[in-house]
């Protein structure tokens, strides 16, 4: 077994793997907060929706399309000066956040505003028709009848994240992802790389069966 | 009621404006059903729309009890939109919520009633519609009729005077349809709701409506009472949803009518006329022969009608027809 495992340092796992946890959830969290509004008011201003804005919707897909475009590691050096303004650092899992979090809540918004976009109009209608405000309509009834939507977006986001959280080492925020470009790619270590990808697949795995059983969960259909 | 004074309603498509529906003077009185009918693209789905505003008219007013709806802001609007409920052809219930919270719905957007009151009106309610016992379901739990009873629930939570209904049946089965129809109906006598239905079957007409305008490219064709526009349909889409309601094959009747002997006649009863021995009185008193060529005894709501083509033979013809005259038969001679 040690022979097998020869150049892993299980304390250096364990680490890598708080980071990982660490960003993940930390990311996740403001991921969520941010693009959950951006979502609904993507869909709200978007085509034939209730508050149809072109214009507004224009510029909002514009934001969301050059930010995904972006690919995460120019995003993480573009971001430096930001990050430091926001976390006081640029270095670490606090300032992996704030790029993870940019690069991520485009992505989440889009996936949040298809989710309500799968929402039957006939039941906008009927709740327009109840004499509904707007306000009313977004909480009361396009949000938890796309839950189980949202929920999918949420895991597919978080998972997105992990593969994100690899390309932080460059920042130094350290992860599994790191251990393994940095021992067992850069340094051939073999078998530092099977331990860290077995243990980001696992968590993988993890994230989208509590993801399934959640939107399974809310599903009333 | 609710009057529709010179309404009308186009689409912009590109640089075009489509007109969806023509000025259109219409007055439903209240406590009445109203049935508007017309093939799927005539423009019935945006007029019901209209009356609350889930489509904006282009022009004309709207005046439901004394006050001018499409003058309403937006406040004033949803207030307005609580008097009037609506049930949809596809239900439109909240999948995530269970019966009893799609039946509450209504009563907590409005946020008028304490939480105790509204959960009575909820079981009051659903025993109305006879789901009692499906409170706690989801609606994906229920069959269409039940789910459309949840929806007709849910239109009647905030008490409105006026029930629009958005082709209601037309995704039941027959059966369905009739039971829908009967609550419909009920609910239209006990509550003296004011109802206005849309459709395409003349059949969901002839149970529940009192009076009807047919609709068709967007214009009012006909209009008046059902027993009226039913029975002696001028139009010649009214003629075609009749005869289809009736399953009359238009060729069929043409063939035996040029086939048979004598005179020709269509007879007309309504009311407890219906159920006299008119035919039998007829032919001892004029020695007139008939034979029926076609025809049907049935409803409209509650009046009985009878309505048959005769051929009639030997005899004195004129005085047949002032026999059935005098009996209150409405006669066209046809031949």
């Amino acid at each position: 077994m040690d022979e097998l495992f020869r150049n892993v340092d299980w304390y250096e796992i364990g680490l890598a793997c708080l980071d990982t946890l660490l960003m993940l959830g930390g990311s996740l969290l403001f991921t969520v907060l941010l693009g959950l509004p951006l979502g609904v008011l993507l869909f709200l201003t978007g085509p034939r929706q209730l508050f149809e804005n072109r214009p507004l919707y224009a510029v909002l897909s514009l934001v969301v399309n050059a930010l995904r475009s972006l690919p995460f590691i120019i995003l993480l050096i573009v971001m430096i000066p930001l990050t430091v303004l926001l976390t006081g650092t640029s270095l670490g899992v606090a300032g992996a956040i704030p790029p993870l979090v940019a690069g991520a809540t485009p992505f989440f918004a889009r996936l949040v505003e298809t989710a309500l976009r799968e929402v039957d109009r006939g039941i906008i209608e009927a709740v327009q028709a109840m004499g509904a405000t707007t306000r009313q309509i977004v909480l009361r009834a396009l949000l938890p009848e796309a839950l189980p939507g949202i929920i999918a977006a949420v895991t597919v986001t978080a998972i997105t994240l992990v593969s994100y959280t690899a390309m932080a080492g460059v920042v130094g925020a350290g992860g599994l992802g790191d251990l393994a470009i940095r021992f067992g790619y850069q340094r051939f270590q073999t078998d530092v790389m099977v331990v860290t990808v077995v243990l980001l697949l696992v968590l993988v795995q993890v994230l989208q069966t509590i993801g399934d059983r959640l939107v399974l969960r809310f599903s009333r259909k | 009621m609710i009057e529709f004074h010179g309404v009308h309603k186009s689409y912009r498509v590109g640089d075009r404006t489509v007109p969806a529906l023509r000025p259109i003077d219409l007055t439903v009185r209240a406590g009445e059903v109203f049935g508007l009918i017309g093939h799927s693209g005539a423009g019935k789905s945006t007029l019901l729309r209209l009356i609350n505003r889930l489509e904006e008219p282009s022009g004309g007013r709207i005046v439901v009890d004394g006050v001018d709806v499409t003058a309403l802001d937006a406040a004033g609007l949803r207030r307005f939109r609580r008097q009037v409920g609506m049930i949809f052809q596809h239900f439109n219930l909240l999948a995530s919520k269970t019966v009893a919270d799609n039946v509450a719905m209504p009563l907590r957007l409005a946020g008028e009633l304490p939480r105790r009151a509204i959960e009575r009106r909820v079981e009051e309610l659903l025993a109305r519609v006879g789901l009692a016992d499906h409170a706690g379901k989801y609606p994906a739990q229920l069959s269409g009729g039940q789910k459309q009873r949840v929806g007709i629930a849910r239109a009647l939570a905030t008490e409105p005077k006026i029930l629009l209904c958005d082709e209601a049946t037309s995704a039941l089965d027959p059966q369905t349809t009739v039971q829908v129809l009967r609550l419909l109906a009920e609910i239209n006598r006990e509550l003296g709701l004011t109802v206005v239905l849309i459709t395409h079957e003349m059949d969901v007409i002839r149970r529940v409506c009192d009076r009807v305008a047919v609709l068709d490219k967007g214009e009012v064709v006909e209009q008046g009472p059902v027993t009226e526009v039913f029975l002696h349909p001028r139009h010649p889409t009214t003629q075609g949803f009749v005869q289809e309601a009736e399953h009359v094959d238009p060729q069929a009747c043409q063939e035996a009518l040029a086939r048979a002997p004598g005179r020709v006649v269509r007879l007309t009863v309504l009311g407890a006329a219906t159920y006299a021995p008119l035919l039998g009185t007829l032919a001892r008193e004029t020695g007139i022969d008939y034979s029926i060529l076609e025809g049907r005894i049935d409803r409209i709501k509650d009046t009985p009608y009878g309505q048959v083509t005769l051929a009639l033979e030997g005899g004195d013809f004129e005085a047949a027809l002032a026999r059935l005259r005098a009996a209150g038969a409405h006669v066209e001679v046809l031949r």
